[in-house]
């Protein structure tokens, strides 16, 4: 039971709470920024942020 | 000999009144033909919008369809960020006037539209749109495609499924014309889509079947504009619960596995000798 890792992450309350939130928190931005990447690239061409780019182009030359 | 073939004729009537065709509330007239099952992309629960596709759907709508038919739950600012940039959709709104709050004087005045504004209806109330079009109300396009049954299926079947003459047999009504996927057959609406009947910014070639596509495709948009959004959440809600449904197996089998694979032994309690045995053996001793 006294495994560095547990001493460091969950021996105390505290470091437990604080390893739970950090994870959290990165997991999240981790999960959304992949599946946003897979998303936009199984439906590349398809979306507003693909095709703006014309239409914006188009309106500075004016 | 009469008599029997008379009695066949008769059990064989019985029967196809029993066990004869189904009995519908409708003919297949008044059903209307059901529509062909179209591969969309679109509807892929995988796969977005052609944002390009609305795009040109919205063309269409505003250069054939608007001259009818209502668009009354879309504001323009839904069209910014989804097949128009913000100075667009402004210009767009901005084309058309809208009633102002009253002033101080009570009046009611114009201005020009905003973004918050919604897409105006062509006629001024129902029974306006009735009287320009001989009675027949062309209905709001908004949810349309979640309104009648085959969706984007039969609104692309019949904007392109006008034939060239009714059929021979068919009665068409006055003041309406014949297409077999409406339910009646008899429409009040024309065929309106025709090649080359707007012109694409894309270059897009403006067949009728293309106009039908993008026009169905803007439909099911503004139907369900949050369908994008929802497919994306649903696949990640699907990778999440996947990977805690995994967990829960194996949780589950963890706790379980000492009570699944224990052996339950019974060992029958040692019992003394019984009385009669011992007063036999004591006769025993005895002689």
């Amino acid at each position: 039971m006294a495994s560095p890792i547990y001493n460091l992450f969950f021996r105390k309350n505290t470091a437990m709470l604080t390893t739970v939130f950090v994870t959290m928190f990165g997991f999240q931005m981790a999960f959304d920024t992949g599946s946003t990447v897979l998303w936009d690239k199984i439906n590349q061409g398809r979306q507003w942020k693909d095709i703006k780019s014309r239409y914006m182009e188009k309106e500075d030359e004016e | 000999m009469a008599l029997m073939a008379a009695g066949v004729v008769m059990a064989a009537g019985g029967a196809f009144l029993i066990f004869g065709r189904d009995v519908h509330a409708m003919t297949p007239a008044e059903e209307g033909l059901h529509p062909t099952q179209f591969p969309w992309e679109h509807t892929k629960w995988h796969k977005t919008y052609d944002h390009a596709s609305l795009r040109r759907g919205f063309q269409v709508y505003r250069e054939v369809c608007a001259s009818c038919h209502s668009l009354s739950r879309i504001p323009y600012r839904t069209l910014v960020g989804n097949m128009m940039t913000v100075d667009e959709a402004k210009a767009l709104a901005e084309e058309n006037e809208y009633d102002t709050d009253p002033n101080d004087e009570g009046e009611i005045e114009k201005r020009p539209g905003k973004l918050s504004d919604y897409i105006p209806s062509p006629y001024k109330n129902d029974e306006a749109a009735r009287a320009a079009n001989n009675g027949a109300l062309p209905p709001d396009l908004s949810l349309m495609v979640k309104a009648r049954h085959g969706g984007v299926n039969y609104i692309f079947s019949l904007l392109t499924g006008y034939p060239e003459e009714p059929p021979a047999g068919a009665t068409v009504p006055d003041g309406l014309n014949f297409n077999p996927y409406f339910p009646g057959t008899g429409i009040a609406m024309a065929r309106v889509l025709f090649d080359g009947l707007v012109e694409y910014e894309d270059g897009t070639p403006a067949t009728t079947s293309q106009m039908a596509k993008d026009v169905v495709e803007f439909l099911n948009w503004s139907a369900e504009p949050e369908a994008d959004e929802r497919k994306k959440m649903g696949w990640k809600v699907i990778a999440v619960t996947s990977v805690l449904l995994g967990l829960s197996i194996w949780v589950k089998k963890y706790k379980w596995a000492p009570i699944k694979s224990r052996k339950i032994v019974y060992n029958p309690p040692v019992v003394g000798t019984p009385v009669s045995k011992l007063k036999q053996m004591e006769n025993q001793k005895a002689k």
